[in-house]
């Protein structure tokens, strides 16, 4: 109980309360202009919140991610343009209702069903990671070494669509993972005789690099055309909110468990959860036939799903510091940073900071529906920011920010590298969270891989030989093997 | 630019024999037979084996098409221009920024990207000049980042 005073007390101080209300504005903002998605939005606060003290930091990233999966259904709405990927599943049907004349209901339904979806999400995160954490403080190295491998090969196996794709792309993570002095061994690797590579390559540059950096690179070779905004007053967005409730609260509750679920598996977040819960609600729906046409049921499901599964997200990285999506990839850097490093003992050894991540959550989410009323308000003034303007600002701010972490422009040089081989890799059909993931885990990853080698004296049985052990390392045999099986039995019985 | 899978296929299985090379030569822990080469080469092992199959398989898919072939809009000259001084600017910071300053190279660079961006000369200007003073002052001011003054050095304050 004392634990739970202090954490009120971290969260309510009024300087925390000050960042999050700026924290909130900045969110809303970043999500509701397309490109420039939530991760951005995380990577670009990361330098802020090197300067600041472990629950702010926190709560500015909790806060703005959160805004920003909402904020990102705006632009859907007047634009059919998702304004983080997101939303990208039902921009579509968003843009339906509008031409319909239904604006208010799109935009309420987006508000109101993604604050009960975080708050969900939230309500997931306080029960199931404390359990998690101490069924945890059991594990050995063979767990882990098999957790790790589980949750990068699910990643995989959820979000390429090219398998083997996402496997390149991981592998590449764990090579850029290995460099460096940061071995059991201690062993300088990769370094090419500099002593700036000595220290690994800076997981925050990286990642400025390749979710903020590259975005940019993208947006400048657009070559689509500008865009129209639907030029019509906003009336009541929470009128109909209560009967959509009482109509749809099977969809409501199903959208909320399996973006909470997808946001837990490692890789897959927001966007994923929006199209799986889209996906599921139009399957199951009365009516599937209206999807498409402007009809709000889906956007009800998945627009819950979505924030859901930000919280979600938060589960393996805090229990085990496995990231559920990229956001919480980034989270786990700044926890590192903060000397909140996520696994089992974060939750025996400093309960308060645990608590109070929990009421930034919950806080968060309740003050999206005041702050996402006035971001819709705001909205035509919004979209009219000329991005062309924004971008290379934007630019400018990751180069700076990234040079504050360390006061080197070797970082800076990381950075580029980071974003431009994204996009490279991007534009060949290589997805980037695979690899980000690769760099995150590696350590990780090798660490408990050779700790386990030694205490085996070499005998690949004993990765087997625990209880826990064999089971996770069974299901992640079964997600290597079992997804081409299938797919070979269906075409033989198709044949 | 889009590579065939073959041509990244190869680059992987350059790298994947790079790798496993270099990793050779790193030390053993005594007495242990596991030491800093064998999760490198696992990894170059397995990215080597990804890129055969990639090499196979662009080969197989190519049916006369190009190893290279260049994105729409690496064919649009302003896309081209603005792609290249984005780049351009972060380099050029990279290496100019301590000779020459932050409150020089900053505004310099913004005033280039945004025309590269079509913004009208006149607005880059004032947007340039007053954008790098306001990330100058929360960097600098606000945050206690020492960005370089270089040239300005003597005005320091």
């Amino acid at each position: 109980m004392h634990s739970l005073a202090l954490a009120f007390g971290l969260v309510f101080d009024p300087y925390n309360l000050w960042v999050m209300m700026g924290a909130a504005v900045f969110g809303l903002f970043v999500g509701a202009v397309p490109g420039l998605t939530a991760t951005m939005a995380t990577a670009l606060l990361v330098p802020v919140t090197f300067f600041m003290a472990p629950i702010p930091a926190i709560a500015a990233i909790v806060t703005a991610t959160a805004m920003a999966i909402f904020a990102g259904d705006v632009p859907g709405c007047l634009l059919r343009m998702p304004g983080t990927p997101a939303s990208a599943a039902y921009t579509d049907e968003a843009y339906a209702m509008t031409r319909k004349g239904q604006t208010e209901l799109a935009l309420g339904a987006g508000l109101v069903f993604s604050a009960i979806g975080g708050l969900f999400g939230t309500a997931v995160l306080v029960v199931s990671a404390p359990a998690l954490a101490d069924f945890a403080l059991r594990f050995s190295s063979f767990e882990y070494f098999w957790l790790v491998l589980l949750g990068l090969s699910c990643a995989i196996v959820i979000t390429a669509e090219q398998p083997l794709k996402g496997v390149v792309s991981l592998l590449l993570g764990l090579m850029v993972a290995s460099v460096g002095l940061g071995n059991p061994a201690g062993f300088p690797r990769f370094t090419f005789g500099s002593t700036e590579l000595m220290g690994g390559i800076g997981l925050i540059p990286m990642m400025i690099g390749m979710f903020a950096v590259s975005e940019i690179l993208r947006y400048a070779v657009d070559t689509d055309p500008q865009w129209e905004i639907v030029d019509r007053p906003i009336g009541n967005v929470f009128k109909g909110m209560w009967e959509l409730t009482r109509r749809y609260p099977l969809q409501i509750f199903r959208g909320n468990v399996v973006g909470t679920l997808v946001g837990a598996l490692p890789g897959a977040g927001a966007d994923i959860a929006a199209w799986m819960s889209y996906a599921i609600s139009k399957k199951f729906s009365k009516e599937p036939e209206k999807f498409g046409t402007g009809h709000v049921e889906g956007i009800v499901e998945s627009g819950s799903a979505n924030n859901s599964a930000l919280a979600g997200a938060w589960i393996p990285a805090l229990v085990f510091g496995i990231p559920g999506d990229s956001i919480t990839a980034i989270v786990i850097g700044v926890l590192y940073m903060k000397n909140m490093n996520p696994g089992p003992t974060l939750f025996t050894q400093n309960p308060q900071n645990i608590y109070a991540v929990y009421l930034l959550f919950i806080l968060a989410n309740v003050l999206m529906v005041p702050f996402g009323w006035a971001c819709i308000k705001a909205a035509k003034q919004i979209l009219r920011v000329p991005r062309n303007v924004l971008m290379p600002i934007i630019l400018l701010f990751c180069v700076v920010g990234t040079f504050a972490i360390n006061n080197t422009v070797f970082d800076v040089g990381v950075m580029l590298i980071a974003g431009v081989a994204a996009f490279i890799l991007e534009e060949n059909g290589f997805p980037s969270a695979p690899a980000i993931l690769g760099v995150v885990l590696g350590g990780m990853l090798e660490e408990n891989f050779i700790t386990s080698m030694i205490k085996s004296d070499g005998d690949m049985l004993a990765f087997f030989g625990r209880p826990i052990a064999a089971a996770l390392g069974a299901l992640t045999l079964g997600a290597w093997f079992l997804p081409p099986l299938v797919r070979r039995m269906r075409r033989l019985a198709g044949a | 630019m889009k590579l065939n899978d073959a041509v990244f296929g190869a680059l992987l299985v350059v790298l994947a024999a790079a790798v496993l090379v270099t990793v050779q030569g790193f030390s053993r822990i005594p007495g242990q037979n596991v030491g800093p080469g064998l999760f490198p080469g696992l990894v170059a092992a397995t990215l080597g084996a990804c890129g055969l199959i990639l090499v196979v398989r662009g080969v197989r898919a190519r049916a006369g098409g190009p190893w290279v072939e260049l994105m729409d809009w690496t064919r649009s000259r302003p896309h081209v221009v603005a792609f290249a001084t984005l780049v351009a600017s972060v380099i050029a910071y990279i290496y100019l920024a301590n000779a020459v300053g932050f409150l020089i190279v900053a505004p310099v660079t913004l005033f280039a990207m945004f025309l590269s961006m079509r913004v009208r000369a006149r607005t880059s200007a004032i947007v340039a000049v007053l954008a790098a003073l306001a990330i100058w002052y929360a960097f600098y001011k606000l945050l206690r980042v020492p960005l370089p003054w270089g040239v300005l050095e003597r005005f320091a304050f």
